[in-house]
């Protein structure tokens, strides 16, 4: 398995020291911080496609490449109660952004858990990981429109 | 504009509450409030004064296998939240109440009859500027003593909705549409439904949950309204024997709350282990038209 990004690894393992109670403070807050897709890459309503699988909070991502050929996640998320998914919008988008295309394609979805701890509803469960599986599908495809031999070595 | 909770014809008005009679017990002793949210987040972000958190996965399931608490982790529970067996214990929740009416549904398996849910939950106070707090009550433990969990009452197992179905019974099914049609409803390398088939136990009828929530504000649609969707619709009669499934259990608590209180069935359960449990039995009888379309297709 492949490291986590760097700026991800080192957020996750934050997370992971603090306490339940101090956890849900740190992800509050980044749900706080979290800003939505700019209107130059999207404005409502925004297209079905985009829309993430399994997502109650009614989450969307998009992306653009930078500079380096990389990816930049930008991320909706239409549910005012959304906490959880503004959250984890708010971490992928800040430390996925521009960082290695085979990194990000091979971040596990159930990060989640080390993010949120083990106490998730299915439900939620599979709507978070749905995030991180489209961001990870986003870069898979850019990594085969680039090098196109990468999509026969099994990414 | 919904009509008040005394004005819509339901068969109980004693287990519904509005957001007003809620901002006016505020500081009522004989009530606790109760926020109980499917995003673990929420509660902590804000939450209405003096409400203390139920948390589905860490309070109320086994931690081990699967199933509910016993009845001493329940009073450990009841007892930290500071309430008696004579405090009226009110829920409101995310997701139009879908977690509330689930630990509404896990009250009344302890017998704690003295429990209600807030009309529209937590998006309704939230939209129409209600007063919200990050503070954290304590409250003074009490000593509160439950009997056994009775699971025979408002629960079903899964070889009694075997055996349901066989009879053909009524059995209604609240998940969407694209579930109970048993449609893939993930892309490829999704995650799926946490079923291994998808589709509907045979004769359940598709009635989703939301159909009985005024789209505009969340609370629950009047009597009239729910027994056209229930009763014309779909044929139940309130003497029938209902059981009420989902994914896991808590949309259909959703709908067995509104069967069972709003409309007076007295006799329906909620299948908890719903799809989740039945989607992966070997040999479980199965509808799913989706595959079978798929399959006339090819033939």
């Amino acid at each position: 398995m492949k490291q986590l990004p760097e700026q991800l690894e080192r957020l996750v393992a934050t997370l992971e020291t603090l306490d339940r109670g101090d956890r849900i403070q740190m992800l509050i807050e980044l749900a706080e911080q979290f800003r939505p897709v700019p209107p130059r890459i999207a404005q409502r309503p925004y297209p079905a496609e985009r829309r993430v699988p399994g997502c109650e909070s009614e989450a969307y991502v998009w992306w653009e490449p930078e500079a380096k050929g990389n990816l930049v996640y930008y991320f909706a998320v239409e549910n005012p109660q959304g906490i959880s998914a503004k959250a984890l919008a708010s971490i992928l988008g800040s430390s996925l952004s521009g960082a290695a295309l085979d990194e990000v394609a091979e971040v596990p979805a159930d990060i989640i858990y080390r993010i949120f701890g083990r106490e998730l509803s299915m439900g939620k469960s599979l709507g978070l990981m749905g995030m991180v599986n489209m961001v990870c599908m986003a870069a898979r495809q850019q990594m085969q429109a680039v090098r196109p031999e990468i999509a026969s070595s099994g990414f | 504009m919904s009509k008040g909770i005394g004005e819509r014809g339901y068969a109980r008005t004693d287990v519904l509450v509005s957001t007003d009679w809620v901002e006016q017990h505020l500081n009522d002793p004989a009530v606790r409030i109760a926020e109980s949210d499917e995003d673990p987040l929420l509660y902590s972000s804000n939450h209405i004064p003096g409400a203390v958190e139920i948390d589905w996965t860490r309070d109320l399931n086994d931690p081990i296998r699967r199933d509910y608490l016993g009845r001493i982790a329940f009073e450990r529970l009841m007892r930290r939240i500071g309430a008696t067996r004579e405090t009226t214990i009110v829920l409101y929740g995310d997701k139009n109440n879908w977690w509330a009416t689930y630990s509404f549904w896990l009250l009344q398996l302890f017998g704690h009859e003295k429990a209600k849910i807030m009309d529209g939950g937590r998006l309704k106070w939230i939209k129409e500027n209600r007063p919200v707090t990050r503070d954290v009550p304590r409250y003074q433990p009490t000593n509160y003593q439950a009997p056994e969990r009775d699971d025979t009452r408002f629960r079903a197992f899964r070889d009694q909705t075997l055996k349901h179905m066989e009879g053909k019974l009524p059995m209604i099914d609240v998940r969407s549409p694209e579930e109970y049609r048993g449609e893939r409803l993930h892309m490829p390398d999704y995650p799926n439904e946490g079923a291994l088939r998808g589709g509907h136990i045979p004769g359940a009828r598709n009635v989703p949950w939301g159909r009985a929530v005024n789209q505009e504000d969340g609370t629950f649609k009047d009597a009239a309204e729910l027994r056209k969707i229930y009763t014309e619709e779909n044929k139940l009669r309130p003497e029938d024997e209902v059981i009420a499934y989902c994914r896991i259990g808590e949309r259909s608590s959703h709908t067995w709350f509104v069967l069972r209180y709003l409309l007076g069935f007295s006799k329906v359960r909620n299948y908890d282990g719903s799809w989740t449990e039945w989607g992966n039995l070997v040999q479980a009888p199965v509808e799913n038209p989706s595959a079978e379309a798929r399959d006339e297709a090819a033939a």
